[in-house]
């Protein structure tokens, strides 16, 4: 059992060691202390934009969301999307946003515990974490298909618009509307974070492999 | 300003210089030549057009608010387009705003008359709100001459808020008048009557009839009349016409003119009546008062309770009013209209409509003459009479029939010349005098304006720091002026360029108006203005301006029966239904309908009416409103959307059934 605990957390390295080969040892640490910071400070700035350009509106309408709320028009939008028979935004992704700040307070516990572990399982913990952009692009894109596939056909307008599907990035059109999708703040941040995951473990892997290998072979011999 | 200036010599620019560029769409100058010519435009045309035209999106620099005459209404308009922004409903009734029609009558109630309603007013003169004596663009206040009422308008929803009668007389004009910081609303009779407008003959007019200056106390914070912090200063009948706050050096002191110190009582017309007409008898003696009024020390008076209670208002009488030295006269040209305060307050400008001179007081002069007592007597009620020469600083000859009289920032003052139909422009003298290159006291030119003008306006002219620039003469007819609409013809509102010094002072745009007969219009910096867009919540009690606890939200409408013969119904309007869309009750029921707006986008407004019960209303976005009705009139009625809200704004209706009583 306590070999199985050794084999993942893998080698320990003597404090001499360490300070010796400050920068060699440091720099992932550095990278995947960076990675945490930026996740925290996402949690504050919008992940998503959407801007709704219609001649009635000359400031346009806009729709911004973080990762545990959904602010902007969201009322008027809401007031709009009752024609055609689209649910309330605010019943879209109701788990996610409940749970997505305790998630990311995972995730940043998961790549703190994954610079302590020096085999290649960091890698597994920290592959959410890395994902975790691309998961948030991918859900919205399914709540968007859900609820513009889905449309009441009893609503005032059901006649007149086919089920659509806004694109999560980019620009579309709905009605006499423009739709355009930008990646906020929150989203780029997440996105270098996960970049820095991504640099962290190859320098990581880098200053633990040989004590791996070493262990390793100390076992075998 | 000076930006927007930039921007409207761009326009010209632009036609010049579009000439050149390689653009597809370009147009030339010598196509606006073209069409110049073809419409017979001169230069002066187009230059004039450049100042005024406004194209999509380009906003106002000065805002009008102008009275409405006998419309009984507030107009606000843009300066230099002269395009209409709004009417707001005052006095009168108007359905596009629901004023009348199931909102605002209770504050149309309160200016009931004697019990009776009253459903129009002689709107004549508005007041902003100042702050050290420039408009803060807060309030707005406007009198009724008709039935001596006085208007108070919130101007964060250009809504009016409250409407007050005075007890004491019938009919006032020299209101509404603000001291510098707004701490009251001054409101003065014109044709005197008995206290409260009792019956008396008119032999009784030396001895019964009154005239009487009310100083309304203004709450700001509760933005209201406080009606019982307020009280009035007896006057000589003598049918006080307008007049100004002093400020700055005259702060503290109210001026007020008059007309019939001569006391006639007309009479004319009826066989073996020899008395002359008012129009005689009015205009006989030489000179006419002119009232000096020690507002602060009158506060002083009223507080240390030296008053009488006369129909339940206090009134400081005219004995004690000249004992305690806060009532001075001095004469004035006879039959005067303006007096009007210059920006420093040091200057009181005066025009008799029947003497072709601007008669100036000094204020320093007329602190020192009450100070010295240095009087030429007093009235036959005992008031006395400063000396006119020992207060007159200076009179300056500006044409036939001289009105009123508004300021620019360089020392010119503008009088309009109703006779000549002229607008004059003068110097002032004093530490005006280097403003401009003119001598002092000195006539610099006169504009002609079509016609008959009555008030004018200058950019915040009558304030402490006039802005010059633009100058509006409201002009009383118009004649010739426009396409003829039927022997009643509009109003004519003219602006004048005044930017320039000297004898440069163009009409640059003719504005008909077609909506009502406007006396005077103050004009604000439109940026002063902080007007809402929506109102702040959903559920917004404009007559609170506060959430109302009763306002219906969505999901809790409901219909709910309370007792026999009472039904409330709490509804909802949202692009593009009523919620409830059905509503059902008995002939005979006491019907209280509640209904809120619950929209928060810019501009989306509901309408609500409902036919043979003569409602209608304007739900602005977040509003909430509360109409009562007795629904007497069995039948079915669709009540709908009255303003084209949406798409779908046809479907946006619902039927109220009245079932017949058994």
């Amino acid at each position: 059992m306590a070999s199985f605990i050794d084999h993942i957390i893998g080698p320990r390295i003597e404090q001499s060691d360490r300070q010796s080969h400050a920068i060699r040892y440091g720099t992932p640490g550095f990278l995947l202390l960076l990675a945490r910071i930026l996740l925290l400070v996402s949690l504050f700035v919008p992940y998503w934009h959407m801007e709704l350009v219609a001649p009635q509106y000359p400031e346009n309408l806009h729709l911004v969301a973080y990762v545990n709320h959904l602010t902007g028009d969201v009322a008027e939008i809401d007031s709009l999307n009752h024609y055609i028979g689209m649910r309330p935004l605010g019943e879209a992704a109701q788990i996610e946003r409940t749970i997505g700040v305790y998630v990311m307070i995972l995730f940043v516990l998961m790549i703190e515990l994954a610079s302590w572990i020096h085999s290649r399982w960091a890698v597994v913990l920290v592959l959410p974490v890395v994902l975790f952009p691309v998961v948030f692009l991918v859900d919205l894109h399914l709540w968007m298909s859900h609820f513009g596939m889905n449309l009441d056909p009893d609503a005032p307008l059901s006649n007149s618009v086919e089920p659509f599907v806004p694109p999560v990035l980019g620009t579309g059109m709905v009605g006499q509307f423009k739709t355009i999708a930008t990646p906020g703040l929150g989203l780029i941040l997440s996105s270098i974070s996960s970049v820095l995951i991504l640099v962290g473990l190859f320098f990581h892997r880098r200053a633990y492999l040989p004590h791996f290998k070493a262990m390793k072979a100390e076992k075998a011999g | 300003m000076r930006l927007k200036a930039l921007q409207s010599k761009f326009l010209l620019t632009a036609a010049f210089i579009a000439i050149g560029t390689g653009n597809t769409n370009a147009q030339s100058i010598n196509e606006v030549q073209k069409i110049a010519n073809e419409r017979g435009l001169s230069t002066a045309d187009l230059l004039a057009a450049a100042k005024t035209y406004t194209p999509t999106g380009m906003k106002d620099e000065y805002v009008i608010f102008s009275s409405g005459g006998h419309s009984g209404q507030v107009f606000v308009i843009g300066v230099p387009s002269m395009r209409i922004l709004r009417t707001i409903g005052v006095f009168t009734p108007e359905s596009w705003q629901g004023w009348g029609y199931g909102v605002g009558n209770e504050i149309l109630d309160e200016g009931n008359v004697s019990g009776r309603e009253n459903r129009w007013g002689d709107t004549h003169h508005p007041a902003l709100s100042e702050t050290n004596g420039d408009y803060d663009g807060e309030w707005l206040f406007i009198n009724d001459k008709s039935n001596a009422r006085i208007a108070v308008i919130d101007l964060r929803d250009f809504e009016t808020k409250q409407i007050i009668k005075n007890p004491l007389f019938i009919n006032d004009h020299g209101g509404a008048f603000v001291p510098p910081n707004t701490e009251y609303i001054f409101e003065t009779a014109q044709y005197n009557v008995p206290w409260g407008a009792d019956h008396a003959p008119m032999s009784d007019y030396k001895d019964n009839f009154r005239g009487a200056v009310t100083m309304w106390k203004f709450d700001r914070k509760k933005g209201r009349i406080d009606k019982a912090k307020s009280f009035a200063i007896e006057l000589p009948p003598y049918w006080q016409d307008i007049a100004d706050a002093g400020k700055l050096a005259s702060d503290g002191y109210f001026f007020l003119n008059s007309i019939n110190t001569e006391l006639a009582t007309g009479g004319f017309g009826v066989e073996g009546e020899k008395n002359p007409p008012f129009e005689a008898g009015v205009s006989m003696n030489a000179t006419d008062y002119l009232h000096i009024i020690d507002w602060k020390k009158a506060e002083k008076v009223f507080e240390a309770g030296k008053y009488t209670m006369i129909k339940d208002f206090p009134v400081i009488s005219l004995k004690d009013a000249v004992s305690e030295g806060l009532l001075h006269l001095t004469p004035e040209p006879r039959s005067p209209h303006g007096v009007d305060v210059s920006p420093k307050g040091d200057f009181v400008v005066v025009s008799g409509k029947l003497d072709p001179h601007t008669t100036i007081y000094s204020v320093e002069k007329i602190k020192k003459a009450i100070a010295n007592k240095t009087f030429s007597g007093q009235d036959e009620y005992g008031v006395p009479v400063l000396d006119f020469d020992s207060v007159m600083e200076a009179q300056v000859e500006v044409g036939l029939g001289p009105l009123h009289t508004q300021f620019g920032p360089d020392g010119y003052a503008y009088t309009s010349l109703f006779l000549d139909s002229a607008v004059a422009r003068w110097t002032l003298g004093g530490d005006y005098g280097k403003l401009n290159p003119e001598p002092d006291w000195t006539l610099v030119q006169k504009t002609p304006v079509h016609y008959n003008i009555g008030h004018l306006g200058a950019a915040e002219g009558d304030t402490v720091d006039p802005d010059g620039k633009y100058l509006v003469a409201y002009n009383k007819w118009s004649v010739d002026r426009f396409v003829q609409t039927g022997p009643l013809m509009p109003q004519n509102f003219q602006l004048l360029d005044i930017s320039e010094q000297g004898t440069e002072m163009p009409v640059i745009y003719d504005m008909p108006m077609g909506i009502g007969e406007p006396h005077y219009a103050q004009i604000i910096k439109a940026d002063k203005l902080k007007s809402w867009s929506v109102y702040p919540e959903i559920g917004w009690d404009p007559t609170i301006q506060a959430v109302n606890p009763w306002a219906p939200r969505p999901k809790s409408e409901r219909i709910e029966r309370k007792g026999e013969h009472e039904v409330e119904i709490f509804m909802t309007s949202v692009r593009s239904h009523f919620t409830p869309e059905h509503v059902t009750v008995k002939q005979g029921d006491k019907v209280t309908w509640h209904i809120t707006n619950t929209e928060r986008a810019i501009d989306a407004t509901h309408g609500f009416s409902i036919p043979v019960y003569n409602i209608t209303l304007s739900l602005e976005a977040g509003e909430y409103a509360k109409f009562e009705f007795v629904a007497d009139t069995p039948g079915t009625f669709p009540f709908y959307c009255t303003e084209f809200c949406s798409a779908l704004h046809l479907e946006m209706m619902g039927y109220l059934m009245v079932e017949p009583a058994e």
